[in-house]
């Protein structure tokens, strides 16, 4: 008799399902100690659905051919100098901030996913969350290997796994993922799979991304929608794991409710840095901070959470905030490293007149009332040789680690403050959503290790700032900081380019 | 009624499955934006093998719409012969 | 509320309790409606610097530079101590009036609007 051809969703039980066995001389809960301690209710993991149904097999077949087409664009990119095909040289500092702040959360990504890939006893789940572990390897090491090429190039990518462990405002992301991986594996499944790459990502992968082939970077482009194509598959998992909770038991209804709320907050403070990538370092605009918003967050956000009304969840607790807050992020976290341009790894610099009016058009309600004034001052400074830095060291946020730059959205010039005193020591934050979840986990959060405070105790190599920032951060200081205009990139790409430095230009124009 | 939506990295094969998504979804948006193309429909969004196949002028597996896929907004059921995106 | 933890009992190390600062409190200032200066500032301080000093030395030398710093009446200044109306006494110590580690210190310049009436 001939075989007959098995469809998708029998192949998918018996490589996946039909693995699994039972434990007959070990407690299953010693082999799978951290299933409990969270409060989630788990009464029969066979109900997990798999809705792409990946099996190994097929998943090595397709991201082999992922990866084929992606190191096929990165030769031809790295043999056509690519480097000197993007739009402006400015460009290049977002991919900086990429590579020292998002690539390594993709590393730990893997490491988390492969963490909880071994703690659940649902066999879908860990299959699931294995696939996603090699996944997220892949992604960190196509971006290392595409941006290996800038590096010979430009300023500023030589040390991104140091740097993020320990410049300042890198502590943003890094302790975003130290906080999810520190939790239990449902937690994180909630925080990571669903309110990260789900809710989140899209922000960060579609239109970002859409805005590098806008500007000429093919290499970046190209690992972006390819990592993408992974997300949807991750997407998938993170809406499965919220329907899987929910159905589970209604006790894990106020549980999932909190950490989405929770995460949804430390999510859209993360974004903040992406909020100023759209808006201020693409030289070629694809959209708005606020129109991705729009799109990404409210309008698809939107149907997700009415879909999921039916469980009891409701939008996350602070999206209203996050909504208004759409009309100043950007600008706020552009400020924010403006002001401390000697102390960041990449370069910063004022938008020009085009680039300001774009931002007026697309802000008509905040950004010639609260921020163009403040920026062509800033640009008069810069114009009279008297570029603003700001000579202090900021107060962060005992949550999000971000200085304390948010406003009140009722009131937006003035800044958010929030404290709590918890067994006689105060703590501040930059806005309820940061306060609530120390409030609500005081013990994680005295933890935080606060790069300004860390300063402070002697923990970085010393009072000197200076050496802090060259020798404990390893910034290439007068290389990698400091404004764009006067850069050896600058220099760089308008030596390949032809060009005058702005400087010359004024010199002949005087 | 809410809208669910597919993004394509915008290449030759992603043309074929516009081209697909087109004759199955009548009433669909698509939206050519740099490098990618943004398909959305109200509420329920289906690509089918066969349909693809026909475009093609070939073979197609469906599970190989992974390489081209960009994100996806919406719940996901797929099988041998279609893949589909809805809300509840 | 306790942290959800495989631990029983489980606490954290308090990373900055004042005794890591080698002596000195942390004390933020901030100048309400001046977002030229992105956010608050953290000074590290001994507890027994004077209020003088802190006006005259510290704040002076971290916001000199916004061009609304020197017409600054400081008669007409409106302090706030941890979001609370506070009449700071120049002669007296932080500690002294109450200025604890981690405290944030506000100032009000009414009148004075920022860059271009922007709050900048």
């Amino acid at each position: 008799m001939a075989a007959r051809k098995l469809n998708l969703k029998e192949r998918y039980s018996l490589l996946t399902r039909d693995l699994d066995w039972e434990y007959s001389y070990r407690d299953k809960k010693e082999i799978f100690p951290y299933e409990d301690f969270e409060g989630i209710k788990i009464t029969d993991w066979s109900k997990w659905e798999d809705p792409f149904r990946l099996t190994m097999d097929a998943y090595w077949k397709y991201q082999a051919e992922k990866e084929k087409k992606l190191y096929a664009i990165f030769d031809a990119f790295a043999q056509n100098n690519g480097q000197q095909n993007v739009t402006d040289a400015r460009y290049i500092n977002a991919i900086k901030v990429f590579l020292t702040g998002v690539s390594p959360l993709e590393y730990q990504a893997y490491s988390g996913y492969a963490h909880v890939g071994r703690q659940f006893s649902g066999v879908g789940a860990r299959t699931a969350c294995q696939m996603q572990s090699i996944d997220e390897l892949r992604h960190v090491q196509t971006q290392v290997h595409a941006m290996s090429h800038y590096n010979k190039f430009f300023d500023g990518f030589q040390d991104f796994s140091h740097m993020h462990d320990r410049v300042w405002y890198l502590s943003v992301p890094k302790s975003f993922f130290d906080d999810a991986r520190s939790a239990g594996p449902f937690e994180f499944m909630v925080a990571i799979s669903f309110s990260f790459e789900y809710v989140l990502t899209n922000l960060l992968f579609v239109p970002f991304m859409s805005g590098a082939a806008y500007n000429g970077d093919m290499a970046t482009v190209t690992f972006g929608f390819s990592a993408q194509s992974d997300e949807a598959r991750h997407m998938t998992l993170g809406l499965e794991v919220i329907k899987f909770l929910l159905e589970q038991h209604p006790d894990n209804v106020p549980i999932v409710q909190r950490w989405i709320d929770k995460w949804f907050w430390r999510g859209t403070r993360l974004l903040a840095i992406v909020a100023m990538m759209m808006d201020y370092m693409l030289p070629n605009r694809v959209m708005s901070w606020k129109e991705a918003w729009e799109v990404y967050f409210e309008e698809a956000g939107g149907a997700l959470f009415k879909d999921l009304a039916r469980y009891g969840i409701e939008m996350p607790k602070y999206a209203a905030t996050a909504i208004a807050e759409k009309d100043h992020i950007s600008h706020q976290t552009w400020s924010t490293f403006y002001n401390y341009g000697h102390a960041a790894a990449f370069h910063t610099w004022m938008p020009d007149e085009k680039e300001m009016d774009w931002l007026s058009e697309k802000y008509p309600d905040t950004f010639d009332k609260y921020y163009r004034p403040r920026f062509e001052h800033w640009r008069e400074k810069e114009q009279a040789g008297e570029r603003f830095y700001n000579p202090t060291l900021p107060m962060l946020c005992n949550t999000c680690q971000i200085p304390m730059g948010f406003t009140e959205m009722d009131d937006p010039s003035l800044i958010a403050y929030r404290q709590s005193v918890y067994q006689g020591e105060r703590y501040n934050f930059c806005s309820d959503g940061c306060k609530d979840i120390f409030d609500h986990e005081p013990e994680k959060y005295v933890q935080s290790w606060l790069p300004v405070h860390q300063i402070y105790q002697g923990n970085c190599g010393g009072a000197d700032i200076e050496k802090v920032l060259s020798e404990y951060y390893r910034i290439n200081m007068g290389k990698d900081n400091l404004d764009f205009h006067g850069s050896p990139d600058e220099a760089r790409w308008n030596a390949w380019h032809n060009l005058e430095s702005a400087e010359e230009r004024l010199k002949k124009a005087g | 009624m809410s809208k669910v939506y597919m993004a394509l990295q915008d290449n030759e094969e992603a043309h074929y499955l516009v081209e697909a998504l087109e004759e199955d979804n009548p009433d669909v948006t698509v939206d050519y934006q740099p490098a990618m193309i943004r398909i959305e429909n109200e509420d329920r969004l289906v690509l089918k093998r066969e349909t693809v196949e026909e475009k093609m002028g070939r073979d197609w597996d469906l599970q190989s719409l992974h390489v081209n896929l960009v994100t996806i907004g919406g719940n996901v059921d797929e099988t041998d012969d279609e893949f589909t995106l809805s809300w509840n | 509320m306790a942290v959800a933890a495989i631990t029983p009992d489980y606490t954290g190390e308090r990373l900055d309790r004042v005794e890591n600062f080698h002596g000195n409190i942390v004390v933020y200032v901030g100048w309400d409606r001046h977002l030229m200066f992105c956010s608050p500032i953290a000074f590290a301080t001994p507890p027994d610097t004077t209020f003088g000093k802190l006006q005259d030395e510290m704040i002076a030398g971290a916001y000199a530079q916004h061009p609304d710093f020197a017409k600054i009446d400081w008669e007409q200044v409106c302090w706030l101590l941890n979001g609370e109306p506070f009449t700071p006494d120049r002669e007296a110590t932080l500690a002294a009036q109450g200025v604890d580690h981690k405290s944030i210190i506000r100032m009000q310049t009414p009148g004075l609007e920022g860059i271009g009436g922007s709050h900048s």
